[in-house]
């Protein structure tokens, strides 16, 4: 266990009846770095999130935190996790102030004690003060709910998919604020079924079906993809999807945006798919060798 | 190639009391066409769908969706269009057919009908052994594209869809878009929303909303030369936020 | 403390900002009693009385015009013999039939005593009631009259209930210990397990256990207001009640408002119960109200006397709090007895609730299932 370590989790596993929610999950978490859970629903993103912050208990495995352990330290861990669940966990009833204030009361400081903390994300909403959390849209609940989680200065910080529903402009700006928190030495775990903000993180698990698939920077997950990766358009892109498809020489073939994401035998570039293409009466077609993105590591490992 | 307009909308204007959610929106789509519509939460992007389906009448302007107007045959638009949302698509305490059945049902197809093509469905998506499976009991990307597959039962002119891909696995979300183009193929004009700015990519246009209006609809590829940006992302975020950068 | 504090505060804005919990706070207890208050008032003013004087003194005469000039009531048929009240009263607009006995104001003189019969119909039970006890009470005030006069005697009154539809109608049937009640339970147990299972529907009560509150203080925390409220309802409902309705309390203030707090904390811990098996709002709302208001209406002696059900119902009801608190409520309001006579009732509803809250604190969970 390298010394730098805020979570050490091992061989944690956890089942709701039949289901079994995480199966043998081993990792590491740095202190200081925004670590990214990323996958799709049902991975076993939240429950995890849920034993990290001791609200569940593992079947198997251990995991530290602080060096405590969640099971008997669960007391004293409290006092240092900022959560922020998947609904953003707002008295939407109560106004935007409300609900800072009731948060920092809750945990035994005030809202100026800390305000140097929040100040770059609360000033957004701040104008807004007297308003309802009910009233704000999505993005501004996003920041009130991170605002909330981090007005007792937690050391680590659980951001579980703080970024499900809420517009890509406002996602962006959501991870500009996490990058500001870094003078703090706040350690940050995060989920997300958004394969592109992996990219913003420090390091990475990728997971599926409660197992992990990878951990790395992202950068090196990147690198992680094993064949030669091309990216194919045409006009007619269903035509040109079922047309790689049908291609012997193809291994794999996803759409991604305005392409087609494809792997061929031999690991190289299949020249005959030219003609082939142009058989089938695609005439513009252009393929480039492009560079392997998070999501298509993620496809390979899925396979 | 001259194109079929499908949904042709003119001065679009809705208000609720001093609120306008809709300003003056100026958009037409095409049959066979896969439109994005984008835009910031709260943007007004909601309002317009449901304009645009038949559930709320505009305030003024002139909105026609499959040959029928907005105002005066919302029940007509209801009939031509399927509609599908990630919060609730099927239910759940259903199985697999009874959904099909009761869909079919409502869109007033025969008993026949239903059962041809719940059987082609059903053998199209490798679905075969599910049929008799509640949906509660299947997993999230496989009721996605059965949601999907029953919008489109009675073959819809339009297809609503509402963030259909909300959480799904990347392959999961990739075989959707594929239905999305293969329906697209038939013809039938995909109208969708969505928060993965990478899917609006797949679309053949899109348009973004900001705050009631429509800032810019094109080809993606022309959006993003028209911007100077790298993704579609970028310009959405020139757009909705345009103080920054 | 700050922070338990913090969260009571946090609970009022919660009821204070949600006019649908003002109404339940405020609203129904009010509009009941003031409802009832107001169906009083019109009918007895215009009661109809009938008479059968199987005496016809000079006392008789007296007594049946003090009735009658009351205001309360107007003067119906002059019957003949036993045979006609049956079907006077079950024919025509007469609420009550006043029987005087044979020789009345010669007992009076002579025994010191004369009976009267006041026969109501007991398908109305709550006219039957109100038509006895004022007749009653006019009687009595006739006593004083009386008092130091010649006919220096007491007049027995013997209400008679006589039934057509509810036939053995024995226990006084009053409205407002059922309101108080009724709820009690309400507010208490439905609101509280309202408040909790909201935190768990949104999420918050995950942030909460994560958070150095402990348990007990998020429990006391959801009540205290509660407690509050629920008080301040009993004392508006015994001010209405005797306000509009002139009601007062026969019994000791002090011991009904104890005997009040008592209850109202036992349907607290009832609802906080409620809460640690209900996931969400809809079911805590389901429990609450199939669970416990039904039972309490239909059960609990507030309508139907315990008496008289069957035994399978009679066992039902001896599980049901409000049972007791009935009793209670009834014997120091109406009957205004003393602890003497209720302390079985208030050691069982003390039972209940050690045995809620116990159980409450034995499923509230420290972790999410």
């Amino acid at each position: 266990m390298p010394a730098d370590c805020l979570i050490s989790a091992r061989h944690v596993s956890k089942s709701f009846g039949a289901i079994n929610a995480l199966n043998d999950l081993s990792f590491n978490v740095r202190e200081g770095e925004i670590f990214g859970f990323i996958g799709p629903d049902g991975a076993g993103k939240t429950t995890l999130f849920r034993i990290i912050t001791t609200l569940l208990l593992p079947d198997e495995g251990e995991m530290t935190i602080m060096g405590l352990d969640i099971r008997n330290g669960f007391r004293e861990l409290r006092k240092n996790i900022g959560y922020m669940p998947g609904r953003f966990s707002l008295y939407l009833d109560l106004s935007v102030g409300e609900n800072l204030n009731f948060y920092a009361t809750v945990f035994g400081t005030t809202v100026r004690e800390n305000y140097e903390l929040i100040r770059d994300i609360y000033s957004h909403i701040e104008p807004f003060e007297k308003r309802l959390a009910g009233k704000l849209s999505g993005g501004m609940k996003q920041k009130l709910a991170l605002s909330c989680a981090l007005i007792h200065k937690p050391a680590l910080l659980v951001l579980d998919e703080p970024t499900t529903g809420v517009d890509a402009a406002s996602r962006s700006e959501f991870w500009e604020m996490l990058k500001k928190l870094r003078p703090y030495n706040i350690t940050i775990i995060v989920s997300t079924p958004y394969m592109d903000e992996a990219m913003k993180c420090d390091r990475v698990a990728l997971i599926q079906e409660g197992k992990i698939l990878s951990i790395d920077e992202p950068e090196k997950i990147r690198d992680g993809f094993s064949r030669k990766l091309f990216s194919i358009r045409a006009s007619d892109k269903y035509k040109l999807i079922v047309a790689l498809r049908a291609f012997p020489g193809t291994v794999t073939a996803y759409p991604f945006g305005d392409s087609v994401h494809v792997t061929f035998k031999g690991d190289g570039l299949e020249n005959s798919v030219y003609e082939y293409l142009s058989q089938t009466g695609l005439k513009d077609v252009i393929i480039q060798e492009t560079r392997a993105g998070i999501e298509d590591r993620f496809l390979e490992l899925m396979e | 190639m001259i194109r079929n307009t499908v949904i042709s909308v003119h001065n679009l204007v809705k208000k609720f009391g001093k609120f306008i959610a809709n300003d003056h929106l100026n958009f037409e789509v095409y049959e066979g066409e896969i439109f994005g519509f984008l835009g910031a939460n709260g943007a007004g992007k909601t309002t317009a769908i449901r304009i645009l389906s038949g559930l709320s009448a505009p305030t003024s302007g002139e909105v026609i969706v499959a040959g029928f107007n907005a105002k005066k045959q919302p029940e007509k638009i209801k009939k031509s269009i399927g509609y599908m949302c990630q919060k609730f698509s099927l239910y759940e305490d259903l199985t697999v057919r009874e959904n099909i059945m009761l869909y079919g049902g409502i869109y007033g197809m025969s008993k026949k009908e239903i059962r041809e093509r719940t059987k082609s469905l059903l053998v199209r998506l490798h679905y075969e052994a599910y049929g008799d499976r509640l949906i509660a009991s299947l997993p999230l990307g496989l009721r996605q594209k059965l949601a999907f597959s029953v919008a489109v039962l009675h073959e819809p002119r339009i297809v609503f869809l509402d963030e259909p891909t909300g959480g799904v696995d990347p392959i999961t979300r990739r075989q959707f878009w594929e239905m999305i183009y293969e329906t697209a193929a038939r013809g039938i004009t995909v109208f969708v929303t969505t928060h993965y700015m990478d899917e609006a990519e797949y679309c053949d246009r899109v348009s973004i909303m900001s705050e009631g209006r429509i800032v810019a609809l094109d080809t993606p590829a022309g959006l993003k030369d028209q911007y100077h940006s790298e993704s579609v992302e970028e310009v959405f975020i020139k757009i909705t936020r345009p103080g920054k950068n | 403390m700050k922070r338990f504090l913090g969260f009571v505060k946090k609970e009022f804005l919660h009821i204070f900002r949600d006019y649908r919990t003002m109404i339940i706070l405020f609203g129904i207890p009010a509009a009941q009693i003031l409802l009832f208050g107001f169906v009083v008032r019109t009918d007895l003013e215009n009661a109809r009385i009938a008479f059968l004087d199987l005496s016809r003194d000079e006392v008789t005469l007296k007594l049946s015009d003090k009735i009658c000039s009351s205001g309360f009531f107007s003067r119906g048929e002059y019957l003949t013999s036993y045979k006609d009240v049956d079907q006077v009263l079950r024919g025509s607009k007469i609420k009550a039939v006043v029987i005087f006995e044979e020789d009345f104001s010669t007992k009076l003189t002579g025994e010191g005593k004369a009976a009267i019969s006041i026969i109501t119909d007991g398908s109305e039970p709550n006219m039957a009631t109100l038509t006895t006890n004022y007749i009653t009470a006019i009687i009595n005030d006739f006593n004083r009259d009386l008092a130091g006069t010649a006919a220096n005697g007491v007049l027995l009154v013997q209400p008679e209930v006589s039934m057509f539809y509810n036939p053995s109608l024995k226990s006084q049937f009053m409205f407002v210990p059922g309101v108080i009640t009724l709820i009690m339970i309400l507010i208490c147990a439905l609101m509280t397990s309202i408040t909790i299972t909201r935190e768990k529907e949104f999420g918050t009560m995950e942030v909460l256990l994560v958070s150095p509150l402990k348990p007990i203080q998020i429990i006391l925390g959801k009540v205290l207001p509660y407690f509050i409220l629920s008080f301040i309802d009993v004392i508006l409902i015994l001010l209405l009640s005797w306000l509009v309705f002139g009601l007062p309390v026969k019994g000791s203030l002090a011991l009904l408002l104890a005997e009040s707090m008592l209850y109202i904390l036992m349907s607290l811990s009832l609802g906080i119960l409620i809460s640690t098996v209900a996931r969400t709002m809809q079911q805590a709302i389901f429990i609450s109200l199939v669970g416990m208001m039904l039972p309490t209406i239909l059960l609990s002696g507030f309508i139907f006397p315990i008496e008289n059900m069957p035994k399978v119902y009679g066992w039902i009801s001896s599980i049901l709090p409000p049972r007791y608190f009935i009793v209670i409520i009834k014997n120091i309001m109406i009957k205004g007895t003393g602890f003497l006579y209720v302390w079985k009732e208030t050691l069982i509803l003390v039972m209940f609730t050690f045995a809620f809250i116990g159980l409450a604190i034995r499923n509230f969970k420290i972790r999410l299932q």
